[in-house]
């Protein structure tokens, strides 16, 4: 059998995934209800000073038939009294001693910290998660992301947090930043166990168009929220690599940010996370999707016979690298099977008009199966992606004859660069 | 599972073909995820089928067909066999909306087929449990009570007087739902769970009595199902030509039927297996076929989805139409029929006569609750066996499950009373048979 324990920074869980401080954790009675339904941990709602919501919190980003592909939210930290959420924190930690509990926390002064860490440690806490990310609301009151963008507050709150907490440490760093890096860097140097990313990105999720006021609408105005859901899972893995590929940066990582299934998680572990997070999937569909995401990160370890998480736990950083180090040499093209393809033509349109004009209808009275011209086609993937048949557009290596050659090595050593397509 | 090579069943090509992958993934993306989902509850063996839909959808198939295994061990016999439009398929959310259901029957075949072809086994037996249990009848009940008594450790023989295992659904069911090589398949798998002892030709009450095999097992599962075809106490009855619709169904599905002399087949009944038995007969090619049954079409009670097929397929039917005597020289030449009115009584002086070399009776089959009726504790309700919410007879150590019980519902039904009564019959033995059994082997005094 697999071995499916996490250890995220000493934050132990029997798996590794956690949900993420949200509503889903807002509550003891949710988080017991998730704990027997499979999930390894959770961070708890965040704790401050409890604040007053407004209603209409949520919106949804739509594309065609599908729903929800992206979500925000203008929520703020807990609305719960804080003796309420410390009671609870400590029944859960009673019942479900092997779990993780973590506790986000967010507030202004330093002795508020103090009191608040004090307070989760006595309920039994794992762990200690510091929201530096909310990117609404809290950060006009100069928290949330107002520390999360500025590296030095960040070390210095991160600091004042490890001096007095004696269970693990975990920042939570915001994406509203245009590097991430000096920020888990930051967190580092206050002396965290760990950071967790991504909390959401700073976002209008739409315009109701009628009656000119920005979704979602609470009476006649709305505000800027924070994104999250399945279309945020590429912003979130691109910041997991890029903190993983650093080399100075060294601390253990919760990723957040997207996950729905157990593929997506095993692409934030192969990039370097110890943990992952859930809040969106788990919104939309509650806490059974885990039963899948248990069993399927199982198997997929099985499948290439992976026995702990370590085992495959950045695999595919090394694979992350400059785009000069890319083998310009390396050429494939798109091959079309003729027996799968419906004759849509959406490859024509999109090589035609989005491409480099290499894929042409059939000849009139030839079955409709459109003719991909291999001498000017650049690989681009453009028509494997646009195609609705599944394999029936295929990207295929070509032996250009032409060794591995990056564009570095072509301009700082003169390797030889293949032909240019498509340049016509 | 061995069957003949040579089947009369093997010309029928699925009526619901198998998905290809990327039209399940398809399908599977469209599932809601409901909560407390109204196709599981539709469901007699309550199948997370949510969930096992999601876990197409993210590609983990084979935790898919586990999800259902664990539920239904005929999962994949089920997946073709079911009428889903009045179970699962008929529940889904999507028919309250304009949208088509989601075919659920045929992402269950996707994940099961696959993991059968692959071989993957979900289960293992429990450690030796010292108990042994005895299951009558080889049919869905017992191989589902079976597997699942092997999974608690116990040691189980089946005893089918057939030569095959499978019951009806190796011998009955139309071969455009399931052929019986995929059911042989199928019960090949699940019997990998290893030491499911299987004694075909046995006949019990006449190999092997009932005493003998209380005093061989700690415990006993019927699962008999039904016995022959109903006949008709009208003159000409026994007329070559003239025969059951089960025992013809069998006969084309284990070996060959010679309908080449048939112009004309009758089909007398309003049931499914009267429905199915009038598609079979077409797809034979069989150019002519009629249903003759007494009541009205509105009122007939086979499923109307399954009829509805066979009407496009050509099918011709005699609606209010009862017969009085089956005609012919040495073999059935016609059948007279009296017209009947609607409350299905006979209009005076209303006969006709339909042309017909073949007559095959789907009036239904009798019970083999008889079987039992001597067994003190044992109760019966016209045949079928009375038992209680998990199958029990109220004889000691005595379950029973399926048709023999329900009085002939569908394989979905037999797989779950079945498994019900597995579940039961461990509570038993490792409650009241194991404290018997210390107490015997405890040194006197
Ligand atoms: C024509 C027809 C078509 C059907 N089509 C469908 C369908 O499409 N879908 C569906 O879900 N259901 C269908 N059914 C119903 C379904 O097949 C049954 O509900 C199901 O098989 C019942 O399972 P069982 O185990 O209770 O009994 P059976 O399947 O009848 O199995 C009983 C077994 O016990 C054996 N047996 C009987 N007496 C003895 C004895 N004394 N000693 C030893 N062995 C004995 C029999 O030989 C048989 O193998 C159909 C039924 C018929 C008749
Ligand atoms: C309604 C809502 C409320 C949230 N509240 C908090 C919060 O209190 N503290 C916090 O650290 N993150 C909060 N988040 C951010 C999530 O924890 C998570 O970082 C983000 O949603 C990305 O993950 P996802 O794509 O799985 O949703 C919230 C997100 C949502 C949608
Ligand atoms: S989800 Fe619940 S709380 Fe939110 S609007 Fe609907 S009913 Fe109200």
């Amino acid at each position: 059998m697999v071995d499916l324990r996490s250890n995220t920074g000493g934050i132990r869980s029997p798996n590794p995934f956690w949900l993420a401080s949200a509503p889903p954790t807002n509550s003891g009675a949710q988080i017991m209800r998730a704990f027997e339904a499979g999930w390894g941990g959770a961070v708890w709602k965040t704790l401050g000073q409890p604040i007053q919501n407004v209603s209409s919190r949520f919106g949804s980003h739509n594309y065609g038939a599908k729903k929800t592909i992206g979500f925000n939210n203008v929520e703020l930290i807990t609305d719960r009294p804080l003796e309420v959420n410390f009671r609870e924190i400590y029944e859960v930690k009673k019942r479900f001693p092997d779990h993780a509990v973590i506790v986000s926390l967010m507030v202004e002064t330093e002795e508020e910290w103090k009191d608040l860490i004090m307070r989760s440690m006595d309920a039994g806490a794992d762990g200690l998660e510091l929201n530096f990310g909310c990117p609404h609301g809290m950060c006009e009151r100069g928290m949330g992301s107002a520390v999360g963008q500025e590296p030095k507050v960040n070390e210095r709150i991160t600091g004042w947090v490890t001096s007095y907490s004696k269970i693990p440490v975990l920042v939570k760093l915001t994406p509203n930043v245009s590097d991430i890096v000096p920020h888990g860097l930051a967190a580092q140097r206050g002396g965290a166990q760990g950071v967790s990313l991504i909390n959401t990105i700073k976002s209008i999720i739409g315009v109701d168009v009628d009656k000119f006021v920005l979704y979602p609408t609470v009476g006649d105005k709305s505000t800027n929220g924070g994104y999250c859901g399945a279309a945020v899972k590429p912003i979130a893995l691109h910041m997991v690599g890029a903190l993983s590929r650093d080399p100075r940066f060294s601390l253990p990582i919760s990723g957040i940010g997207g996950v729905a299934n157990w593929r997506d998680a095993v692409e934030f572990m192969l990039l370097g996370a110890s943990s992952v997070q859930v809040c969106t999937e788990v919104m939309l569909k509650g806490y059974r999707i885990v039963e899948d995401m248990i069993e399927g990160l199982s198997e997929y370890m099985i499948r290439h016979k992976f026995e702990t998480l370590e085992d495959f736990r950045g695999k595919a950083v090394a694979s992350y690298s400059e785009w000069g180090e890319l083998n310009v040499n390396f050429e494939q093209v798109a091959k079309i099977d003729a027996s799968k393809c419906i004759g849509c033509y959406d490859c024509v349109a999109a090589c035609r008009d989005g491409a480099h004009q290499c894929i042409e209808p059939a000849a009139v009275g030839a079955p409709r199966v459109p003719v991909i011209d291999e001498s000017e086609c650049v690989g681009c993937n453009l028509c494997e992606i646009v195609c609705p048949v599944q394999d029936c557009i295929t990207m295929v290596e070509v032996d250009n004859g032409y060794a591995p050659a990056s564009w570095n090595e072509h301009v700082y050593q003169g390797a030889a660069v293949r032909y240019k397509k498509g340049s016509h | 599972m061995k069957l003949a090579e040579k089947r009369s069943e093997t010309v029928f090509q699925d009526f619901k073909p198998a998905l290809s992958a990327g039209h399940a993934f398809a399908e599977a993306s469209r599932c809601l995820f409901c909560e407390d989902a109204p196709c599981t509850i539709a469901c007699p063996t309550s199948i997370d089928i949510p969930q096992f839909i999601r876990k197409i959808a993210t590609g983990n198939l084979k935790g898919s067909a586990r999800t259902i295994f664990d539920a239904n061990i005929l999962g994949s016999s089920c997946a073709r066999v079911c009428p889903v439009e009045v179970l699962c398929v008929g529940a889904c959310v999507y028919n309250h909306m304009d949208q088509p259901p989601i075919q659920i029957g045929k992402l269950q075949r996707h994940a099961t087929d696959h993991a059968i072809a692959q071989g993957w086994q979900f289960h293992t037996a429990g450690p030796d449990s010292g108990f042994s249990v005895g299951l009558v009848g080889g049919g869905p009940a017992s191989l589902s009570a079976a597997h699942q008594l092997r999974r608690q450790g116990h040691a189980v023989t089946i005893y089918e007087k057939r030569s095959v295992i499978g019951g009806l659904d190796v011998t009955g069911v139309a071969p455009y739902k399931v052929r019986a090589d995929d059911v042989a398949k199928e019960i090949d798998w699940l019997l990998g769970i290893g030491g499911i002892e299987v004694r075909t030709g046995v006949q019990v009450g006449a190999d092997v009595t009932w005493a003998e095999l209380e005093q061989r097992h700690d415990a006993l599962f019927v699962g008999i199902g039904l016995g022959a075809d109903s006949l008709l106490d009208v003159p000409g009855a026994q007329l070559p030509g003239v025969q059951g619709a089960v025992a013809f169904i069998e006969a084309m599905k284990l070996g060959t039927v010679d309908l080449s002399n048939v112009r004309h087949a009758l089909v007398i009944g309003g049931g499914n297996t009267a429905v199915d038995a009038v598609r079979e007969l077409n797809g034979l090619g069989v150019k002519d076929v009629t249903l003759v049954y007494r009541g009205t079409e509105a009122g007939m009670p086979g499923y109307k989805h399954e009829w509805k097929v066979a009407k496009i397929d050509g099918v011709h039917a005699a609606w209010q139409a009862l017969p009085v005597a089956f005609q012919g020289n040495g073999r059935v030449e016609s059948v007279r029929c009296i017209r009947m009115d609607e409350h299905k009584k006979p209009i005076p002086g209303a006969e006709f006569d339909l042309p017909a070399d073949l007559v095959l009776l789907g009036i239904g089959q009798a019970k083999l609750g008889e079987l039992l009726g001597g067994l003190p504790g044992v109760t019966l309700d016209k045949g079928r066996v009375v038992v209680d919410a998990h199958g029990f007879t109220g004889r000691r150590g005595l379950w029973a499950g399926g048709d023999c019980t329900n009085g002939g519902k569908e394989v979905v039904n037999a797989v779950a009373e079945g498994k019900s009564a597995a579940i039961a019959i461990d509570e038993y033995l490792t409650t009241t048979a194991a404290a018997a059994r210390q107490a015997k082997e405890a040194p006197h005094g």
